[in-house]
């Protein structure tokens, strides 16, 4: 069994043993709640220290026989780039659990069935990116909604059960249309000698190209409702406004990267003239994305929307550099993935404890925080630095790659794009003027600043982004064989500079 | 001089068995007295259920075109089918066993003195037991028939005692008897079509048995007027039965006033049996003639999903709601049935067993929903259920995210394998209608989830009532399938594979 299989399996087994205990005792549930993620940290880094990052070949793979009629396997292996945002993912659970201790008992449902759900979405999102059979990625991808869906409308806000309603339905429209695409491909492979949902075998088949055209759309389009990109985001916001502080960090830090990551896996590997063809629509797309998120974040008066707009933004700035198709742009976009996973926990958890203390998500219900509260404050303040991709801070270095990357190709759309960090600090630092400095209204003034237990869950994500923020070249020299690959796959090559002599 | 004709009665025995334990329930009418009927005509219909199966799983690896005479064959696919339809007997009967949802005196008027007396007498109608065996000894025949006699007199056998079993329903018995009389009406109609039909063929072809007509086609060269009408008639019967668009308006009237039970079973069973008959007919007497008929079948299939998943937006109650689904159900299947191919063939069967059994479990629950006049099928009653009664909730949730074919439930691999079957044959705009009305309907199915979960319950909304061991049985036994089905569907996917083949 690979060690894949048992970090899947463990959290797993974690909703198991709470699904096992008595309802009444919700600090032991909440405590082996946080003991299995933390142990699924553990086990994920042992795995990581085992992982050799010069080797462009899938790692810890495994394949077992699931639907012989169909020739589905479950099949597992990662390289680079799934180790990095599985990793990214198990150490985000904790930090979650920890950060939202009591974000579970306001609840339609108890706190068991609370920490029952996150663990299963744990497994789904390990699973999702470890997955190397397309039909188990499919069924992961999908089966992952429900979780998501059940913690909003559960556990969530004001109008969620809409929220989570609309986040449902936009997704599993998209999935279907997926759905179809793999069909698709399953037949074509089984024209061509044997049907097979493996993803090595699949990116060398020869398809036509308005077929691979349809096949490509089917799955964009999937991918972009998930990471949302202009004009599929709708469901976004609401979905952010009504969740919970843990669940929008999981949701938009780790759920939505299955899009991007889908991009670069299924996309570009499949079918590498579709991408081609597409993508000065899709640069486009994604630099409406990057405008249009960053101009509506400026005029949000509600906390959770503004992160959710500044999210649309930043996965315009990833699918350009996934789109850009350099290896500059591609790293930057996976280094970026991982980094926006981080700086989005910093906003929401910062955010979530501010919204909680005053029991108001409106900005301008806040003033003088930094007075009241320096901790909670200068750790909104360093989370807003990150969104605004600070030098120093770690999505300053994948911000940059990806610019430098597109405007080798496009110069146009990097300079749009590079307009959008303008905007970015425009909305990072209204919202922290108006929250952090200024007047304090009279019922902000009691507010108490983090305690011990905010203070750990916070402190390694900001440790995370100023560490790779100075010292990027752990995750990049994992990432670089994934994207050399990619590259090799798609076919394309980066420009030669032209030199003047 | 008449020949006796040749019988093969070990292949025929699970039908001849399902048919004397129905004449044995008759007996049981007759001769035992009232108070030990309900439990003796249980025990005898699960009994002969279960010799049947065990009969038929002697059989299995033993198939012949000849079980008698030209009239019936058995092969991989009718074995199946007659499988399927036996699980779905034991698991609806289960839950017929209640005989809470049926009334006391079926003839007692409504509203008469004579039905009050009969209520507080505590009488039951325990003849509903036969009646569904003949009804499913019917079902067993119709997927094996290969003549166009046999298919009527099959058609009729499973038809009839379903007409009475509708006007059954204990509460809201004009609702119940205006059913029965509608599904009369139509069902004598269709079956006059189907007749008609193959009447038609007869005189196209001179025999009456489907490889004749497979036979004549070939030799006719297949544009004859006669065979065009007959395919046309035969259709039209065919696709009354499986509740196809446009054929379809008897199946929210009657879904809903039937006895939910009832409602349960014939969703499940005859939807199999009636597709069990239509591939057998479509792939082994008009295969020749694929060009004439599968452009208008595969309209018929696009219209179906697409009305089906429409219509069921704007329903308020829960069995008319479930009625369109099964509509829509309809369409996918017969997705695979115009692929006309081996796969599409294993997908249908294994679409029909996982649908049937959700189908089964999901009315089994309605069953369960009251409040203090019986049955509440007003969707918006059921708001908050998922506080009341969660596990009651969350197992109605599972039946309906299998029909919405969300991962992990059997719904999807049916799904997914009936999909893949209709894009290998080249239909590719018969996949998008079916993701694009796919879409469509997990709306729905999503919308009921959301009332269950997320609404807080209101004055007026309904309890469950405890339900009784063998309805609990049965529903679990469904939501277990349900589950085990999408984790692990070559459980019997890699079955439906090896049985799905027709001798011709």
């Amino acid at each position: 069994m690979s060690i894949l299989t048992t970090l899947q399996l463990l959290p797993l087994f974690g909703a198991i043993v709470i699904a096992a205990m008595p309802v009444g005792n919700a600090k032991l549930i909440k405590q082996i709640a946080l003991g299995f993620s933390l142990l699924v940290t553990a086990v994920s880094i042992v795995m990581a220290f085992g992982f050799e990052s010069s080797n462009n070949a899938l790692q810890f793979t495994e394949s077992r026989t699931w639907i012989s009629a169909f020739n589905i396997n479950y099949a597992v292996g990662i390289d680079g780039m799934a180790l990095a945002l599985i990793l990214m993912t198990t150490i985000l659970v904790p930090i979650v659990f920890l950060a939202g201790w009591n974000e579970s008992e306001n609840g339609r449902w108890s706190v068991k069935t609370f920490y029952i759900l996150l663990l299963i979405l744990e497994t789904m999102m390990i699973g999702v990116f470890a997955a190397t059979d397309v039909f188990l990625f499919y069924v992961i991808f999908e089966a992952m909604l429900l979780p998501v869906y059940f913690l909003i409308g559960g556990y969530g806000v004001g109008d969620r059960a809409a929220a989570a309603m609309k986040f449902l339905l936009y997704s599993l429209f998209g999935g279907l249309l997926m759905l179809a695409a793999v069909i698709g491909l399953y037949i074509i492979s089984t024209n061509q000698g044997g049907g097979t949902f493996d993803i090595t075998k699949l990116s060398e088949l020869t398809i036509d190209a308005p077929t691979q055209n349809w096949l490509f759309l089917g799955f964009f389009i999937a991918f972009a409702i998930k990471a949302p990109l202009w004009p599929f985001h709708t469901w976004l916001p609401t979905a952010a406004k009504s969740a919970t502080a843990g669940t929008s960090t999981l949701l938009l830090g780790v759920l939505d990267k299955v899009g991007t990551y889908g991009m670069i896996r299924f996309c570009m590997s499949f079918f590498p003239e579709a991408t081609k063809t597409f993508t000065p629509a899709i640069i486009t797309l994604a630099v409406i994305s990057i405008l249009y998120g960053a101009f509506l974040a400026i005029g949000q008066k509600d906390i959770n929307s503004l992160i959710a707009f500044t999210s649309i933004s930043h996965f315009g700035f990833i699918t350009l550099g996934i789109f850009a198709l350099t290896s500059q742009g591609l790293t930057g976009a996976i280094f970026y993935m991982v980094n926006h996973g981080f700086s989005t926990a910093a906003l929401f958890l910062t955010a979530g404890w501010m919204i909680k203390r005053r029991g108001s998500t409106q900005i301008s219900d806040f003033g003088g925080l930094q007075r009241v509260t320096p901790v909670l404050a200068w750790s909104f303040f360093l989370a807003g630095m990150s969104a605004l991709a600070l030098p120093g801070l770690s999505s300053f270095v994948s911000e940059f790659l990806v610019l430098i990357g597109s405007f080798a190709k496009y110069p146009v759309a990097a300079i749009l794009g590079t307009t959008g960090i303008i905007l970015a600090a425009l909305y990072v630092l209204i919202a922290v003027q108006k929250s952090l400095h200024g007047e304090t209204p009279a019922p902000s003034a009691g507010m108490v600043d983090l305690n011990l237990r905010e203070k750990i869950a916070i402190a390694p994500v900001i440790l995370v982004l100023v560490f790779l923020g100075f010292y990027p070249k752990p995750v990049l020299s994992t990432i670089n064989p994934t994207t050399q690959t990619v590259m090799t796959h798609a076919g394309v090559s980066d420009p030669i500079a032209k030199v003047a002599k | 001089m008449l020949t006796a004709p040749k019988l093969d009665y070990a292949l025929l025995a699970p039908i001849l068995i399902i048919l004397s334990t129905a004449l044995l329930g008759v007996l049981v009418e007759a001769f035992i007295k009232q108070a030990w009927r309900a439990k003796l005509q249980l025990v005898i219909a699960l009994g002969g259920i279960i010799i049947a199966f065990e009969q038929l799983y002697r059989v299995r690896n033993q198939t012949s075109s000849i079980a008698a005479v030209t009239s019936v064959s058995i092969d991989g696919a009718g074995i199946f089918m007659q499988g399927a339809i036996l699980v779905f007997a034991f698991l609806g009967i289960l839950i017929i066993a209640d005989h809470d949802n049926f009334a006391p005196q079926a003839s007692a008027l409504p509203g008469s003195t004579e039905e009050a007396t009969a209520l507080q007498s505590g009488k039951q109608q325990t003849e509903v037991f036969p009646l569904t065996l003949f009804a499913v000894s019917g079902m067993m025949l119709f997927p094996i028939a290969t003549d166009f006699i046999t298919l009527f007199v099959a058609l009729e056998v499973l038809s009839l005692p379903l007409y009475l079993m509708v006007g059954l329903s204990r509460r809201r018995r004009l609702l119940s008897q205006e059913a029965a009389l509608k599904y009369f009406l139509l069902g004598a109609y269709s079956s006059a079509f189907f007749l008609f039909g193959a009447a038609l063929l007869y005189g196209f072809s001179g025999n009456l048995s489907l490889n004749g007509l497979t036979d004549a086609i070939h030799g006719s060269g297949g544009n004859d007027v006669f065979l065009l009408l007959g395919i046309a008639f035969l259709s039209v019967g065919l696709l009354f039965k499986v509740g196809a668009v446009p054929f379809h308006s008897w199946t929210p009237d009657v879904y809903q006033g039937a006895p939910t039970p009832i409602t349960g079973f014939m969703a499940a069973a005859t939807k199999a049996a009636a597709f069990g008959a239509t591939l057998r007919i479509f792939y082994v007497g008009l295969d020749a003639a694929q060009v004439s008929w599968k452009p208008i079948i595969s309209v018929i299939a696009v219209i179906t999903m697409v009305v089906g998943s429409v219509a069921a937006i704007s329903q308020r109650d829960m069995k008319r709601t479930l009625a369109f689904s099964s509509i829509a159900h309809a369409g996918f299947i017969l997705t695979a049935v115009v692929s006309l191919n081996k796969n599409s063939l294993s997908a249908t069967l294994f679409y029909l067993v996982a649908y049937g059994i959700a189908t089964i479990g999901a009315f089994g629950i309605v069953t369960l929903v009251r409040d203090s006049a019986g049955e509440v099928t007003d969707v918006n009653r059921w708001v908050g259920l998922g506080k009341k009664s969660p596990i009651v909730a969350a197992t109605f949730s599972l039946f309906l995210l299998s029909f919405a074919g969300i991962p992990l439930t059997s719904g999807f691999v049916g799904k997914f394998s009936i999909f893949s079957a209709a894009y290998e044959s080249g239909n590719i705009y018969l996949v998008v209608a079916g993701v694009l009305s796919s879409a469509i309907a997990v709306f729905f199915y999503l919308r009921i989830i959301l009332m269950l979960f997320f609404a807080d319950a209101t004055n007026d909304s309904v309890s469950v009532v405890i339900p009784s061991l063998l309805t609990r049985i049965s529903i679990t036994i469904s939501a277990v399938a349900t589950i085990v089905l999408g984790i692990a569907p070559s459980l019997l996917f890699d079955v439906a594979q090896n049985f799905a083949y027709y001798l011709r």
